[in-house]
């Protein structure tokens, strides 16, 4: 059975405004749904049903006939637990924020917040965004809707799971390396990362400051455009936030892709793409061209050295953005009675760190580290530079580019928890766009033969997400996808 | 070939306790990736510039105007420890010093 919380927030937002539904009744369909699976998804770390409770009974006063349309009003919404929120615990997936409560929002989530959103609550991810299965969360998995013994991706594992499930209608997550657009492929719904500097990264807790990326998560296109919409725009707060205007990203989104030139990046068909991800791609860059799409093949000839490129910077920076916890002004501090300050500061990052996190600081701190800064982190950077000129050339030739998001469908539980090299292939399509800046978006493209999504991945160039979306909403609609998790049978 | 580490002076550069366990581990997975990633000794030319940052943006200033801020209990809510308007931490100078 369909609920209120299974539809799209353009429909939702047009019977709010028709007065054919209330924001309480909203809100109650997505608390009932949450109720009803997440004891088997664990998408939710905290969720918040007397707050959007309030919200929706707030809401329920000035919603409807000549309310100002946002978009976002009365949407059940969720955020990853890694965005700041006023008053409510905000963990990043760690036991050394356990008991943290910020004293402020984030940017993005004020954006929404102020357009009329309903926080449902804050979702489940890898620790401090560290991971692609959202195994690496100290409070436990994220299973994926569509097989309970698989995971959702990562590192936003709980967002992905939790629209794909209809807990929420949408939901923001972060991407620094594919995090929001990995767990969306495997999870069956739309992730977004925008341009850097797109979104203000004003409370996201910072992981990898030059890389990191504010995303969403919604079940189709249109929402896509539309909450894109209500949170780009500069941000004082941001330094790296962009001053440049914000486009219609809804109007023309579905005008489609007639001569849109599109380049498939070369390695699509590679021998670590799982056949069922290739029919998938087949089949949807066939619909592209016969929507009247220029199809062409592109190379980015350094896209190989991105995975080790970004393994070097992403460490690097995390490890310098992560000594901020040393149990003095905020998060845990280790207990019993310490000689000095540096064993306190010792012991306390010791306990409140999980294994993910501690290969990432020392990975980042061996590579910053006097005689190696060079030979790792300087190179990197400039591999760095190679890559951005790669999308530069192939950006000449083509409009958007077009690869898996991921080489493989959701994986099970355990099963790459003792190879850290081999979960980090998970990513080998989605980091160049991060090293890049470019924005990018996970389109759902078909189910491979065990009934689990693929997701196809678009790139555009620096600030292209108008036509990023219009050509993964042509693709959406000619494919015409009706994506349902089996957990949601009998529902 | 497997990089080596000296995990231990890394680990205190780090300020991170680490059980033998984690240090063996560690070892060995950072010695297999880093192996993964020596070849990027071998792509870029001395000329290439290197990127920090896919946007850059340089100098950006806000007008040097007082604020409101947050209350001082306010953002001491989170101290693990403390006294008053202040943090307290374990001893950091030596007795007498």
């Amino acid at each position: 059975m369909t609920d209120l919380c299974d539809l799209s927030a353009s429909e939702l937002s047009s019977k709010l405004a028709a007065g054919e539904i209330s924001a309480p009744e909203l809100a109650a369909s997505s608390l009932q749904r949450i109720e009803t699976v997440d004891p088997k998804l664990g998408a939710f770390l905290t969720p918040t049903p007397e707050l959007a409770q309030e919200r929706a009974a707030e809401l329920d006063s000035y919603l409807g006939a000549g309310a100002p349309q946002t978009g976002a009003a009365g949407i059940p919404t969720a955020l990853k637990d890694v965005l700041t929120t006023n008053g409510i615990r905000t963990t990043c997936g760690s036991r050394i924020l356990e008991a943290y409560v910020p004293p402020y929002d984030a940017t993005a989530w004020a954006r929404l917040s102020g357009a009329g959103a309903v926080l449902a609550g804050k979702t489940n991810c890898d620790e401090f965004a560290m991971g692609s299965s959202n195994e690496n969360s100290a409070f436990g998995p994220v299973r994926n809707p569509w097989d309970l013994d698989r995971v959702p991706g990562g590192s936003s594992g709980g967002s992905a799971a939790a629209v794909a499930a209809g807990e929420v209608v949408w939901a923001l997550g972060t991407d620094t390396g594919g995090s929001v657009r990995q767990p969306a492929s495997l999870c069956g719904v739309v992730g977004l990362k925008p341009t850097y500097g797109r979104i203000s990264r004003y409370g996201l807790i910072a992981f990898a400051s030059s890389l990191d990326t504010v995303g969403t998560f919604t079940r189709n296109v249109r929402d896509a455009a539309t909450l894109l919409g209500v949170l780009a725009g500069h941000d004082p707060r941001d330094a790296t936030s962009l001053d440049v205007p914000v486009d219609d990203y809804v109007r023309g989104v579905e005008d489609g892709i007639a001569g849109l030139r599109i380049g498939i990046v070369e390695g699509t068909y590679g021998e670590g793409v799982q056949p069922g991800v290739q029919d998938s791609m087949r089949v949807a860059v066939e619909r592209l061209a016969t929507l009247g799409a220029e199809i062409g093949e592109v190379s980015l000839p350094h896209a190989d050295h991105a995975l080790s490129a970004y393994y070097l910077i992403a460490p690097s920076e995390a490890s310098s953005n992560l000594a901020r916890y040393d149990g003095v002004r905020y998060g845990m501090r280790a207990d019993g009675v310490h000689a000095d300050v540096i064993e306190m500061m010792v012991k306390t990052r010791g306990e409140g760190f999980g294994p993910e996190v501690k290969r990432r600081i020392m990975l980042g701190t061996y590579a910053l580290s006097a005689g190696y800064y060079e030979a790792y982190y300087g190179q990197a950077q400039k591999v760095r530079t190679l890559i951005i000129r790669d999308y530069e050339a192939a950006f000449e030739r083509f409009d958007v580019l077009v690869s898996p998001t991921s080489p493989t469908t959701a994986f099970r539980i355990g099963e790459r928890t003792d190879d850290p090299y081999a979960m980090y292939l998970s990513d080998v399509f989605t980091i160049p766009a991060n090293l890049a800046g470019t924005p990018a978006v996970s389109v759902p493209v078909g189910l491979d033969g065990d009934g689990l999504p693929v997701g196809l991945q678009l790139t555009a160039p620096l600030l292209g997400e108008a036509t990023l979306l219009r050509a993964a909403s042509a693709l959406e609609a000619d494919l015409g996808l009706e994506l349902r998790p089996p957990l949601l049978e009998g529902v | 070939m497997p990089v080596e580490i000296d995990i231990e002076h890394v680990a205190r550069l780090a300020r991170l306790e680490l059980t033998d366990e984690e240090k063996g581990q560690l070892r060995a997975q950072l010695g297999q990736i880093l192996e993964h990633a020596a070849a990027i000794g071998e792509v870029a030319a001395d000329d290439v510039p290197p990127t920090a940052t896919p946007i850059p943006r340089a100098n950006v200033f806000r007008e040097d105007e007082p604020e409101p801020s947050l209350p001082v209990d306010e953002a001491l809510r989170n101290a693990p420890d403390r006294d008053g308007a202040r943090v307290r931490v374990p001893r950091i100078v030596e007795a007498g010093s």
